[in-house]
């Protein structure tokens, strides 16, 4: 080791840079995926334990109002997922104006998602009577789980769209740099992909075929 | 492709408030984050002293206890479920507030940067939100001793349904245990924000030279450590939202359906408490090297340092410290063979624990190595490090019992297991922290600690801590179960109660002790003689550096590393250390 201790420094691993050839913030992005992809994983295998472990598993998603709603809403996000890929596209190169655009139009994909969504409990707890703690179907860990990983996904999307605000009014002051709005892409694609755990293992799993 | 800036320097700040209360330099968040841990341990120990006391006095009036708590300890004697609030209180503030603090963000923070020659650490507003974070955790589960029933009773584990179903199931289980969860998961955001700091810092911040291999292992466990826990406290935080949503908004993830709890049928159906203790070891096993790692990292450059030699074995240290860091997430099943778990089950955790003692092993080994034909300094720092040595050793030995399904069953609630915790997670981890203390006293303060009251303190510690918890085995082969609050009621317990007596005289003691670390802590900060940079003859970059080093630790110049972290006694050298940043070839 030490006898080559003047020789050049080659290797990215040998200290003096990044060994990702990125900024520290986009790393740490990237750990702070990394953590909450394990949060959501922990709650989803909760959910699966929990499931299996229960005999008769209620099914009472009906294909109308709530498979529709739900396969409307996953439109809806994958779409904002497009838009941001616009924003970081423009950004990259050097067009503001449009860069702004594109964010205000990812966050209004996801207002959209989140009002639905609401528009979807307030179905669920009003019609069907499913709360949080029970429901007709006398599973009350249906509602439990079905609440608690919608309602944390929710608030994801919800923290994702001041995220984005902050980052669109930075960027329209001429304030942030491509990476910043690349870093607040990787927050926003990783709730999507939550979600397209979310929607077939909570959704589609519970529909009344 | 542009080379990525890599660190962007920030200014010193000039008012109080910036420079010592929300302060973003790394220093003093590292110094804020140890006697943080400082205010806990103190907390925790007296909190030990209380139950050790009325475990051998259950029936003693004692007046002060009436005042302070009129309804716990009414007629001023403790109520068993005020011995269980004192339990779950000194479980969950030791593990959490000083294991985890101390070693990861008290001494990995203030050392970690300076190690591998950076200004700071990568994210410093970050840094200081995760200290003030923690801090608003401690002020929250401090809470719980002083609302409507007080402290939760559900030990530092938390078990449902004791903790998911309300005051119902006993005096701290209303608001108090559901500060205790509010308090852990702040603390899991905490922790999470101070684990992506440290993997940041560790693999962006390395200065030119810097490479993986050539890291101090303080830094390689600091960076393992941090891993842990990303992937640790994420987990918990899960559970943690779980069980709070149990006890505020009805559902039953943890309870199960038909449950009696004070006579009153529960409303709750269909949970599983085995869910919980499957989610909280996921967690709760990588916690426990979460509380070691640092103090091996610690022992392995004091032993290095103090021999003058090279540590024995410097790769497969790291190779030991990464297989314990991922074999420790296979292994939480052997926290619960008493659970109804399936013998094939048990079997697989079983092996996989064992196969932990493999690179435990090679560390020990590797420590006797690197002291074997040493030129050994006695220095109080070097005999904190054999201490955490000697007692890593005996809780391991310990943890090979323990590992076996058959001979668990048996131990499992025993005071076995008490000794078995306390002497690798707790004992051993704050020798690490003391070894780190003496070691690391010049350069954060610049002045020398007592070596006379050091040694003192040293050989009484080390001999108190023996006494208070190797009875505890043989109590465990005896029978004597744990978390019970009085054992004078058991006929069985007689012959055994006067070793009880032993080890709470032997904690008074060890307790006393403590007052002279304190008192050399507090004397040395003001009238220690004054420290040299370099005062133990280390290789290490922070003791290149003034003591106490400047606020952006390298003063603006760029560190470049040519040898790795332990060269002493090169052959052929002027001295008998080779400093990192020495540009002399070195040829061995």
């Amino acid at each position: 080791m030490s006898s080559q201790a003047n020789a050049a420094v080659t290797s990215l691993w040998e200290g003096g840079r990044s060994p990702y050839a990125v900024n520290s913030k986009k790393f740490g992005m990237w750990l702070f995926v990394v953590s909450d992809a394990l949060t959501f994983s922990a709650l989803l295998m909760a959910y699966t334990y929990l499931r299996v472990s229960t005999p008769n598993w209620p099914t009472p998603f009906h294909f109308s109002p709530s498979i529709v709603f739900s396969s409307i809403m996953t439109f809806v996000l994958l779409s904002s997922s497009l838009t941001m890929v616009m924003g970081v596209h423009t950004m990259n190169h050097g067009n503001r104006k449009a860069t702004v655009g594109w964010i205000l139009a990812t966050m209004a994909g996801g207002l959209a998602f989140v009002v639905l969504h609401l528009r979807e409990w307030l179905n669920l707890i009003n019609n069907e009577h499913i709360t949080i703690f029970g429901n007709p179907m006398d599973v009350p860990l249906f509602g439990g789980t079905f609440f608690t990983l919608t309602g944390l996904h929710m608030t994801h999307v919800i923290c994702g769209v001041i995220y984005l605000g902050i980052i669109a009014a930075g960027v329209g002051r001429g304030k942030f740099k491509a990476e910043d709005v690349e870093v607040s892409g990787l927050y926003w694609h990783f709730v999507d992909l939550v979600w397209m755990f979310i929607f077939p293992l909570v959704y589609l799993m519970s529909a009344r075929i | 492709m542009s080379s990525p800036e890599v660190h962007s320097a920030h200014h010193a700040p000039t008012s109080f408030i910036g420079k010592y209360v929300f302060s973003k330099d790394h220093k003093v968040i590292g110094i804020q984050y140890y006697f943080l841990a400082l205010f806990s341990v103190l907390l925790g120990m007296t909190l030990s002293l209380l139950m050790r006391f009325h475990m051998v006095h259950p029936d003693m009036k004692v007046g002060w206890f009436e005042k302070l708590w009129p309804t716990a300890a009414a007629g001023g004697i403790m109520t068993p479920e005020m011995y269980l609030s004192l339990m779950t209180m000194h479980g969950t503030i030791m593990v959490f507030f000083v294991l985890t603090t101390a070693p990861q963000s008290g001494f990995g923070n203030y050392f970690l940067p300076i190690q591998i020659g950076a200004e700071d650490m990568a994210f410093p507003t970050l840094n200081m939100l995760s200290f003030w974070t923690t801090f608003l955790a401690l002020v929250v589960m401090v809470a719980a001793f002083f609302v409507q029933g007080g402290a939760p009773l559900s030990g530092w584990t938390a078990y449902p349904p004791l903790s998911g179903v309300g005051r119902i199931s006993g005096p701290g289980e209303g608001m108090g245990q559901t500060l205790w969860i509010i308090s852990i998961a702040i603390f899991c955001g905490a922790s999470l924000m101070g684990a992506i700091n440290f993997i940041a810092t560790t693999l962006d911040l390395r200065a030119k030279g810097m490479s993986l291999m050539r890291m101090p292992l303080t830094c390689w466990t600091w960076f393992v450590t941090a891993i842990l826990g990303l992937f640790g406290f994420a987990v918990l935080l899960a559970a943690g939202i779980l069980l709070l949503l149990d006890r505020t908004a009805g559902t039953s993830f943890f309870i199960p359906a038909g449950l009696v709890v004070s006579d009153q049928i529960l409303n709750h159906k269909g949970g599983s408490p085995l869910l919980w203790q499957h989610l909280f070891w996921f967690f709760g096993h990588p916690e426990v090297y979460i509380a070691i790692l640092p103090g091996m990292g610690v022992t392995s450059q004091l032993l290095s340092t103090f021999s003058r030699k090279p540590i024995f074995g410097y790769r497969a240290m790291i190779y030991a410290i990464l297989a314990i860091g991922f074999l420790g997430f296979l292994v939480w099943g052997h926290h619960m063979f008493m659970s109804g778990m399936s013998p094939y089950s048990a079997f697989a955790f079983s092996v996989l624990t064992m196969t932990i003692g493999v690179p435990s092993a090679i560390k020990t080994f590797n420590w006797i190595g690197t002291l074997w034909g040493g030129k050994i300094r006695f220095t109080t720092a070097m005999m904190f490090a054999l201490g955490f040595v000697s007692l890593f050793v005996t809780g391991g030995l310990s943890g090979i019992f323990l590992g076996q399904p058959s001979l668990d069953l048996y131990f499992h609630d025993t005071y076995f297991v008490v000794g078995h915790f306390h002497m690798i997670m707790g004992v051993a981890a704050i020798f690490g922290m003391f070894a780190g203390t003496y070691y690391w006293f010049p350069k954060m303060f610049g002045r020398m600690m007592n070596e006379t009251i050091g040694k003192i303190h040293f050989y009484l510690t080390f001999l108190g801590v023996y006494a208070i918890f190797t009875p505890m085995h043989f109590l465990g082969i005896a029978g004597n179960p744990r978390r019970y609050a009085d054992f004078t009621n058991f006929e069985f317990m007689n012959s055994l109660m006067p070793v009880h007596t032993f080890m709470t005289h032997a904690a008074y003691f060890t307790a006393a002790v403590q007052l002279l670390f304190l008192f050399n802590l507090f004397w040395s900060l003001k009238k220690g003689a004054k420290a040299t940079d370099n005062p133990w003859e280390s290789t290490t970059l922070e003791w290149t550096i003034p003591s106490p080093p400047p606020f952006d630790n390298f003063g603006g110049h760029h560190p470049v590393v040519y040898h790795g972290a332990y060269e002493y006694s090169v052959p052929g050298a002027a001295k008998d250390y080779v400093m990192q940043t020495d540009p002399a070839a070195v040829s061995h």
